[in-house]
């Protein structure tokens, strides 16, 4: 099928099938799954300005399923959520500028894809390393019946530490169990997930949700639930703004959608049968499927159709 | 849970997914396959009505395909019992 705004050939159950697995992926982690997406679609030939906006617009339909299916499980924190929305979007429009001015000097998918593997297998190392150090911990990290579960982390004094930092105003989240923490701490982690989004494209989960866990301090299941509900807003405000700007093919998101509409569903409700640690450590192979296809495309020059 | 009960969870899992997939595909064939065409016009003509089109579109997709998820799982589960 031809996308003649992007003026790419793809096929388009490659593209459903990719939008599944996204699906299942942002309903289960709460990430928006543009650690896979935005690699997939660069793979299959679409400009990385494309992927960046394209990306962005396949989120808002997949997060509104998603955060919806998360609320009613009461794992949204929507004062949280608003918060960080504000400072997102202006994260968002800074990213979009410095993709517009790549765009300018044409190198923004060297660029861009730099950029994606050096995030991607980052933050991959990080949740391994995490994740392995709390196992090793021994901590009870199951829940027994009748007992809320636990949620854990090695360096969970890293949060506590940022709890304790007073720069006024101060904030309390009872829906987090945060009983007090700086405004401007929950603006920067908002605002710099926001730069990632509107760089890299997508919702930027993969920064924003570690983020809320180890720095904001909110639990694994709040911060899946608050990141897609916050990503609803910011990445609707990431589509105008890159539609505008000529980076968004609509119709590939469309047809993306549609695998991950399902997906979504199927994800969220996993997230009831695994606790913290197990979520985090089954996210760390994730990111480096997706730098394996940035590393496929700019190494060989060739796309998967 | 049960075997039994797992192998009729697996059993409705495949019969939405089914259903859905004959959704998916009409819908694709439908809508979006004619759809191209007028949105590379829109494209052309003006980014910003583009801008605010691109999000209507892929907002009431996504509130309509939950929708329909919704509903095809609440009827297999009524099926069920």
């Amino acid at each position: 099928m031809d996308f003649l705004i992007s003026g790419t050939h793809i096929n388009p159950v490659w593209l459903i099938c990719v939008g599944f697995i996204v699906g299942i992926c942002g309903g289960f982690f709460g990430v928006g799954g543009s650690f896979l997406a935005g690699p997939a679609l660069f793979a299959f030939g679409v400009p990385m300005n494309f992927v960046v906006g394209t990306d962005l617009a396949h989120i808002v339909g997949k997060s509104i399923v998603a955060a919806k299916k998360h609320r009613a499980l009461g794992n949204v924190d929507i004062k949280l959520g608003l918060i960080m929305a504000t400072a997102t979007i202006v994260g968002v429009e800074t990213g979009a500028q410095i993709i517009q001015q790549l765009k300018r000097h044409q190198n923004v998918d060297f660029v861009v894809a730099i950029a994606f593997i050096i995030v991607l297998v980052g933050i991959s190392s990080f949740v391994a390393w995490e994740s392995w150090q709390t196992l090793k911990m021994g901590k009870n990290t199951s829940s027994s019946k009748g007992k809320p579960k636990r949620d854990v982390s090695v360096i969970a004094y890293i949060a506590k530490r940022f709890q304790r930092f007073h720069f006024p105003p101060m904030i309390s989240l009872p829906n987090s169990d945060i009983k007090q923490i700086s405004l401007w701490t929950i603006l920067v982690v908002a605002y710099v997930g926001g730069v990632f989004s509107g760089f890299l494209g997508g919702g930027a989960g993969y920064i924003r949700m570690p983020a809320m866990v180890y720095i904001l301090g909110v639990p694994t299941h709040v911060a899946v639930g608050t990141d897609l509900f916050e990503v609803v807003i910011s990445a609707s405000y990431g589509t105008l703004t890159h539609a505008i700007k000529g980076n968004v093919d609509i119709l590939i998101a469309l047809v993306m959608h549609t695998g991950a509409a399902i997906g979504a569903q199927i994800g969220a409700t996993l997230t009831q049968y695994f606790h913290g640690v197990r979520i985090r450590l089954a996210f760390v192979p994730l990111p480096l499927l997706g730098a394996g296809l940035i590393i496929y495309g700019l190494v060989t020059g060739h796309h998967l159709k | 849970m049960s075997r039994s009960k797992k192998a009729a969870s697996l059993q409705s899992f495949l019969v939405e997914l089914v259903v859905y997939a004959i959704f998916v595909f009409a819908y694709f064939f439908l809508v979006l396959h004619f759809l191209g065409g007028w949105i590379k016009h829109v494209f052309d003509q003006n980014k910003t009505l583009y801008g605010f089109m691109a999000l209507a579109l892929i907002l009431v997709q996504g509130v309509a395909l939950e929708t329909l998820t919704t509903v095809l799982l609440r009827m297999i589960r009524s099926r069920e019992r």
